[in-house]
């Protein structure tokens, strides 16, 4: 089990419900496309949240990463919906 | 120019595009271009009241500074700042402002134009508009166009 920080935004944040959260995830999650898998299963809000989980990006410890990166080392994991800024 | 320095704040007040040029070229003789892009909230023909923007603490500031580090050993800036606002911004109010300094102009105005496009697709920030009939517009949906607009820059 790793203990992980996660953070959300934008309609992300609103769909989860929660702004951060601290989890113990299983040693099964081992990319950042796993995390999203297993939040789904956490309940109706995350599926709801990251149903089109192509579109949610990722980053952790601060900076963009691929779904298929691995999480290993993370202290912070951000998922956010595309970025609207400028 | 790797020791070209750069000035990156996210901040909810407004900014002075004057005094952050000033502070940008201030006892330098060596700039010959200086270019600047503000960004700046429309009201949609009358339909919007204010933009409402999240940001990711921490990250904003990292991710903008990288872009300016980029764009800086790109295209030779000699200089570069960036500033982005959050939280509540009302129409004809500004958001967002990019400085780029150079010896010559085309580098100034490429490089400006690369940190806008890289900042819209990788920075941070979302956007939720507030209607000005009182609903809530809902979050700003990404555009194509901006993924169009920062993938040029990898054909080259």
């Amino acid at each position: 089990m790793a203990r992980v920080d996660l953070v959300y935004f934008a309609w992300v944040r609103e769909r989860i419900g929660k702004a951060e959260e601290t989890l113990e995830l299983p040693d099964s999650v081992v990319t950042a496309g796993d995390l999203l898998a297993y939040l789904k299963t956490l309940g109706e809000e995350y599926e709801t949240a990251l149903e089109h989980e192509n579109v949610i990006r990722v980053a952790i410890n601060q900076e963009h990463v691929d779904h298929h990166e691995p999480i290993a080392g993370a202290r912070e994991i951000a998922l956010f919906p595309p970025m609207t800024g400028g | 120019m790797s020791g070209a320095p750069v000035t990156v704040r996210v901040q909810r007040d407004d900014f002075d595009l004057a005094a952050e040029v000033r502070a940008l070229s201030a006892s330098r003789h060596d700039i010959g271009a200086i270019v600047t892009f503000s960004g700046l909230c429309r009201d949609e023909a009358g339909s919007l009241s204010a933009l409402e923007l999240e940001h990711y603490p921490g990250m904003a500031e990292a991710e903008i500074a990288r872009i300016c580090k980029q764009a800086i050993t790109r295209f030779g800036l000699q200089a570069a700042t960036a500033i982005h606002r959050y939280g509540k911004i009302l129409p004809g109010e500004n958001i967002v402002l990019v400085v780029a300094a150079s010896p010559h102009r085309q580098a100034a105005f490429d490089g400006a134009n690369f940190i806008m496009d890289f900042l819209k697709t990788s920075a941070p920030f979302w956007k939720k508009e507030h209607a000005a009939d009182g609903s809530s517009g809902g979050w700003v949906s990404a555009k194509d166009a901006d993924d169009s607009a920062r993938d040029r820059w990898s054909k080259s």
